[in-house]
């Protein structure tokens, strides 16, 4: 029991309770979340009163949502109803959002079971979960790494099999990195593929929520749950949303597959590209047609990303004013030091860096030669992706340069962490979807993953060619040490 | 290259009270950070139209249609300081 498939077959046919499911998923985060730390906290009676409602609709006959039972966990960045959300920033302390986000709302309608709150860097700003206010969250293949961030509990809650299913946000790779890094699947939809009402804003032209699952099956099963015009999101899109798990026929063939040169260069780890060769050539073998294009404007990617996000979140954060919610500083004078003095000592010094960064390349005289000159290289790499995709179906890439690094490695040097987003920023600027499959293991055995991208809201694509993939190989269901032993317990039992 | 005094010029408007110590640590990550994004200088970009969002959105509205709002007491759940229905904060006018 271990796939958001496994639960609902179970869950369905009447073979696992509601109640058994959420046992299931709190026993796990018991044994295995002391080593790894992805949650922050545990919502034990109200997901135990939740399952006692499935399980009676169950009993009563009532008709019970599609993912009646399934447990889920969800990032702290995305607001659950009087439930604490921090955004792991200390400014945030105490603030419980007096509204659900629409993504809980629509599956909580479904049936899903919120379980507890997952641990990310501060304000979705990283990528190791190190910048988290609370604690780092550990990487379950090795507990001396990171798990990637900046949905970093999202990737190993799932990694540890805690939970079958997570919500991340992805800015510039929050969701893709931490999969790849944990060995996971992790979509990051189209912009305006999914709601953004409730998620608490970071760089909203690039902001999506996703979902982290073991397969590329889960991710069609839940993706319906999430996706589709809100009328409280005005940037959601109305796009109607296709059965997914429909359109996983496992067959590629003649499928048009692109490889973008300019990701296969120096800083590439030997052993990721290895490994990422050796997919395509399986993709090959599945009989996708290879072919190489190229993305020209590659290069410029972080300089470009590190000038809108930061220009977005310096506008974004302001709204942490000491007044409205959260921490708010003791003895100022006057209302100048309750702003000043709240935000420099609750705001992390990663937070502090892009706000001053944002508030700069946004200030009189820097404008023109930043914030205008970063849209216009968007503008680009935008291009880049429409020309590519006038001539294949998907393109293909590694999804981070190297595997998770150990912790502390990067925190001391802000652009080295930055380079780490180096092969999933585009795809936020250009807007596309993105999916990032566990695609092999280095010598040292830490999972390696495969980045696929598609045209706007073509979500369908990317899970069939991840599906197929998935078919194939079986570096998805390989399991981590740290709960092989509480999987063998379980199956004496 | 951005100096002492543009960081505390920075520090100013981002509403951040940073002392002489902080800005000594942040200054050179900022000067690295910002260096690496000189880059996009290289780039000619005449008459190329910037890209803000990429969705082609205009003016989305809604029915103008009376719904429910977020009740005073739920607004207020959170603030560090409240009273009366308001949000508190310091005296601004002598």
């Amino acid at each position: 029991m271990e796939t958001v498939a496994d639960f609902l077959v179970a869950l369905r046919r009447g073979t696992l309770s509601a109640r058994e499911a959420i046992e299931l998923a709190l026993l796990r985060i018991a044994a295995s979340d002391p080593a790894i730390r992805a949650f922050l906290s545990v919502r034990t009676d109200e997901a135990r009163a939740q399952a006692a409602r499935v399980d009676e609709q169950r009993a009563q006959g009532v008709a019970v949502g599609p993912l009646a039972g399934l447990p889920f966990g969800v990032k702290d960045v995305i607001c659950e109803r009087d439930l604490e959300c921090t955004c792991c920033s200390k400014i945030l302390t105490g603030y419980r959002p007096p509204y659900n986000a629409t993504v809980i709302e629509r599956l909580r309608a479904a049936g899903a079971i919120p379980v507890g709150r997952l641990n990310m860097d501060e304000f979705a700003m990283g990528s190791s979960t190190e910048h988290s206010a609370f604690h780092p969250t550990r990487n379950p293949w090795d507990t001396t790494r990171i798990p990637g961030g900046s949905s970093g509990g999202s990737a190993a809650a799932v990694a540890a099999r805690m939970t079958p299913m997570t919500l991340g946000s992805d800015t510039g790779g929050s969701i893709r990195q931490p999969a790849a890094l944990c060995g996971v699947t992790g979509l990051k939809p189209t912009y305006g593929r999914v709601s953004r009402y409730g998620l608490v804003a970071y760089a909203s032209s690039l902001d999506q929520i996703g979902p982290l699952a073991l397969s590329a099956e889960d991710v069609a099963l839940v993706l319906p749950h999430l996706a589709g015009h809100d009328p409280q999101d005005s940037t959601s899109a109305a796009v109607p949303v296709p059965d997914y798990v429909a359109g996983l026929s496992g067959d590629i063939r003649g499928l048009r597959v692109g490889v973008p040169k300019e990701y296969f260069v120096a800083g590439l780890d030997q052993e990721v590209r290895h490994a990422v060769q050796a997919a395509i050539a399986r993709l090959g073998a599945l009989g996708a047609r290879v072919e190489e294009v190229s993305l020209p404007h590659t290069e410029y990617a972080i300089a470009t990303y590190y000038v809108v996000a930061t220009a977005e979140a310096s506008s974004n954060l302001a709204r942490y004013d000491g007044i409205h919610y959260g921490a708010c500083a003791a003895d100022t004078q006057n209302l100048l030091e309750v702003y000043t003095n709240t935000r420099r000592q609750f705001f992390g010094d990663e937070v502090i860096r892009r706000i001053m960064l944002g508030t700069y390349v946004l200030s009189a005289g820097y404008y023109d030669a930043y914030y205008l000159k970063a849209l216009q290289v968007r503008t680009l790499i935008k291009r880049d992706f429409d020309a590519a995709f006038e001539k294949v179906d998907v393109l293909v890439t590694p999804t981070s340069p190297t595997p998770a690094f150990t912790l502390g490695e990067r925190t001391a040097d802000p652009l080295q962490m930055y380079l780490a987003d180096i092969f999933t920023v585009s795809v936020n600027l250009a807007g596309i979807p993105g999916l990032s499959i566990p695609c092999g293991f280095s010598e040292k055995g830490l999972p390696i993953g495969l980045q696929l991208l598609a045209k706007p809201f073509d979500e369908a694509t990317l899970l069939k060619v991840g599906h197929a993939y998935q078919c194939a190989t079986d570096y998805h269901t390989r399991r981590p040490a740290i709960c092989t032993d509480l999987f063998d317990e379980e199956a004496k039992e | 290259m951005i100096s002492h005094r543009d960081v505390a010029y920075l520090a100013r408007l981002s509403r951040l009270a940073m002392s002489d110590a902080d800005l000594a640590v942040f200054m050179p990550q900022l000067q690295q950070i910002l260096a690496y994004i000189e880059q996009l200088r290289a780039l000619d970009t005449t008459g190329i139209e910037p890209t803000a969002h990429v969705l082609p959105l205009r003016n989305v509205t809604r029915a103008d249609d009376v719904g429910e709002s977020l009740p005073q007491d739920a607004a207020l759940q959170s603030a560090p300081h409240a009273g009366d229905g308001f949000f508190r904060v310091p005296a601004v006018i002598e």
